[in-house]
């Protein structure tokens, strides 16, 4: 398959400074730290926080700073711990939750897939979901909660569907892609059909579940989503080393010790009930999977996937988009999905131009 | 452009023997291709066969049962009377347009999978129909516009503006227009317009209303005059492309050996690029965005040629006439009352073809 990482987009050419490995207890740990890398972690990180506290002080009622931390220690007036604890906290770790493990499942998908495109929904996976909470919506009248439910059984349905029939002596990627592609068209004709004949209002709601939003999200929420996360991230990370020996080419791998085919099915199955966890939450919220893992990469200059880098420009990403979406034409909130869209795009439209316009890459 | 192997470099200092041996190879090598053309070129004939026989019952089948004499009669003399206008006038044009916006998509499918060397290329991926859908909206939002006639050349300038777009931001520096890059510029062009679109959607619920039926895809209620005035733009882009295919084939080689080999790569890609837009942008005014067709029909066509554009894109453009036709005849009459629109069924009946096809053979890849 030539829909590769290309040669030509790879940043190894020109590594600001050279790498310095670390090593802890002997030789037992060590790791190579970039400069850039760690600079441009650290930022990302730094910008994160910023954003999170600047959604607890902003909104149709204003909190100060000063007051935003008293009432995060339960202290202060009483409208403002309500706001801030009871409304905008969990809303803001929802964010960050969605957005990091979005971020990185995303990375997960493009390594696995060697594609840049390949986000979760090749395999079928948002399609899945989609559907799902679509049939829940329209069909059955289901609220949130029972969304969230069709949505993860629509996905995970969907996504073992796609990996039944992509089997055959193994599972070889393109056919998985291919797999994922047909079952998908067929998803979306049923959305498509479900849509047209439904009457508006509900086809509305539908469509804004399927644009993805994180308008309303409480505790409940949030608890849902950390346990999904701090259970399958790190997973994730620790599977990165291999992944990006993978990415040198299977046979490589194999040859270099690398169990793929077991490699394969972990990443895919984690980095899929990762994607399910966010999706339960805020729906399939756009392009954080796809921009993510890309912006990383490119800002930090390094040389494959980075799983962590990915995780952390999701939650930042996510984090601002969702901030924007409140504000931008308050009082009307839109959907976040809406703003990564605009945002995540726009921020790789600029980033392609620069990249490309200096003719570095 | 011809790109056989050089199939006796190998043998050039042998002695007598290995000549003869080669000669020999090369006469075999040679009567195989000859046979394997003549295969392709029998198996084109018969899907053009099936294409005919699906165009004669497009125009036979329909909610109102006619006698298919009275269907022969009307195609030969057209009398005025309630069925022969419902063949003449609606399913007629109806059936021309459905041959023209197939055989578009799979063509325009093709050669964005040869351009951007990658099998996951569509007009989704290219910004196309986001282009377009933004375009629509903003024709309903901003102009008030409702009937699809007046919002087909919003349709057509959407799809075409942001092909440009992208194809402009792919391009710049020294490299050029690299296949990834297209993919990465359109995939970004098109996610910032869908979420304008969305957030459109959201303010202005009237719009979505409107939005929902056009993004289906669908052949019902295009009229006469508006065909006419596409068909002129997807027979262009038809005729384009049907002749990239040699330059597409030495392309597929890879940049550096195909411009060893004097190939005219950014010409090509340009050629490539303005039938993209006159099929896509053609094919998406005339029947809203139908996904699936010109991402899946070129595997398919692939799959039954190899990887030879002067085959590939013949077989892609009937094939996906065959489809776009077939699935719009059977959405006529599948449901019991009302129908199913084209781009529902072409999802339908044509992806489970597809996955058998993906399981039963190795895909002749890019």
């Amino acid at each position: 398959m030539t829909a590769t990482l290309p040669e030509s987009e790879r940043q190894e050419a020109r590594p600001s400074r050279p790498a310095r490995t670390v090593r802890l207890g002997g030789d037992r740990m060590s790791f190579r730290v970039r400069p850039r890398m760690a600079a441009v972690y650290g930022s990302l990180l730094l910008a994160t926080v910023a954003v999170f506290t600047t959604s607890l002080m902003v909104g149709d009622y204003r909190i100060s700073l000063p007051d935003v931390l008293l009432a995060l220690g339960g202290r202060g007036e009483r409208l403002d711990v309500f706001f801030v604890q009871g409304v905008r906290l969990p809303r803001a770790w929802t964010a960050v939750l969605v957005g990091a493990g979005l971020g990185a499942a995303g990375a997960v998908f493009q390594s696995l897939s060697r594609n840049p495109l390949g986000s979760p929904d090749i395999i079928g996976f948002t399609g899945g979901a989609a559907t799902g909470a679509v049939l829940t919506i329209l069909v059955l009248g289901g609220g949130m909660l029972a969304t969230s439910f069709g949505a993860v059984i629509g996905g995970v349905a969907t996504a073992v569907l796609v990996y039944l029939l992509a089997l055959k002596k193994g599972v070889q990627g393109y056919r998985l892609i291919l797999v994922g592609i047909g079952i998908n068209a067929m998803l979306m004709a049923a959305r498509d059909y479900l849509l047209t004949r439904a009457d508006l209002t509900e086809a509305m709601a539908a469509q804004v579940w399927m644009i993805g939003s994180l308008n309303g999200r409480d505790w409940g929420q949030v608890i849902a989503v950390a346990v999904g996360v701090a259970v399958l991230l790190p997973v994730v990370l620790a599977l990165g080393p291999r992944l990006r020996l993978m990415e040198m080419g299977e046979d490589t791998a194999h040859a270099l010790g690398v169990p793929t085919q077991a490699t394969q099915v972990i990443a895919l199955i984690t980095a899929s009930a990762l994607t399910g966890v966010a999706i339960a939450v805020a729906g399939p919220v756009g392009f954080i999977a796809l921009a993510a893992p890309q912006l990383a990469r490119r800002l930090a200059r390094a040389d494959g996937t980075t799983l962590f880098g990915a995780a952390l420009m999701g939650a930042f990403l996510l984090v601002i988009a969702d901030l924007a979406a409140q504000r931008i034409l308050a009082p009307t909130q839109l959907p976040v999905g809406v703003l990564t869209a605009i945002i995540g795009g726009g921020y790789l439209i600029w980033l392609l131009h620069r990249e490309w316009r200096t003719g570095r890459a | 452009m011809t790109l056989e192997r050089p199939s006796t470099v190998a043998f050039e200092d042998g002695d007598a023997d290995d000549a003869t041996v080669a000669e020999a190879a090369l006469k075999r090598r040679t009567t195989a291709h000859a046979r394997v053309h003549l295969l392709r070129a029998g198996g084109l004939l018969a899907a053009l066969g099936v294409l005919v026989l699906c165009v004669l019952l497009s125009i036979a089948v329909g909610a109102k049962s006619i006698p298919i004499g009275t269907v022969w009669n009307a195609l030969w003399g057209f009398d005025a009377s309630y069925d022969h206008s419902v063949i003449i006038d609606l399913r007629l044009p109806r059936t021309v347009l459905g041959l023209f916006v197939g055989a578009s998509l799979g063509l325009a499918g093709a050669l964005m999978q040869a351009l951007t060397r990658n099998p996951l290329a569509d007009p989704g991926i290219l910004g196309i129909n986001a282009g377009a859908s933004a375009a629509v909206v903003t024709a309903i939002f901003a102009f008030g516009l409702t009937s699809v006639n007046a919002y087909v050349w919003f349709a057509f300038a959407g799809a075409g503006a942001a092909a440009v777009l992208v194809y402009f931001l792919g391009s710049r520096g020294r490299t050029g227009a690299t296949p990834v890059r297209l993919a990465l510029a359109g995939t970004a062009v098109a996610a910032v317009l869908q979420g304008l679109v969305y957030g459109v959607f959201v303010v202005d619920d009237f719009v979505f209303d409107q939005v929902r039926f056009w993004q289906v895809g669908s052949l019902v209620g295009r009229d006469l005059d508006i065909f006419l005035k596409i068909v002129p733009f997807l027979a262009a882009g038809i005729a384009v492309a049907l002749l990239l295919g040699p330059a597409l084939n030495a392309i597929a080689l890879g940049e550096d050996l195909a411009a060893a080999l004097g190939a005219h790569i950014n010409r090509t890609r340009t050629a490539t690029a303005v039938a993209i837009v006159l099929l896509c942008g053609g094919a998406t005014a005339a029947a809203g965005p139908i996904a699936f067709v010109g991402l899946t029909v070129p595997h398919v066509a692939r799959a039954v040629t190899g990887p030879d554009q002067r085959w590939v894109l013949p077989y892609s453009a009937v094939l996906a006439a065959i489809l776009l036709v077939g699935a719009d005849t059977l959405g006529r009459v599948v449901l019991p009352n009302g129908e199913l629109e084209v781009g529902i069924v072409t999802a339908l009946i044509g992806a489970p073809v597809f996955i058998a096809l993906v399981r039963r053979k190795r895909m002749a890849q890019l």
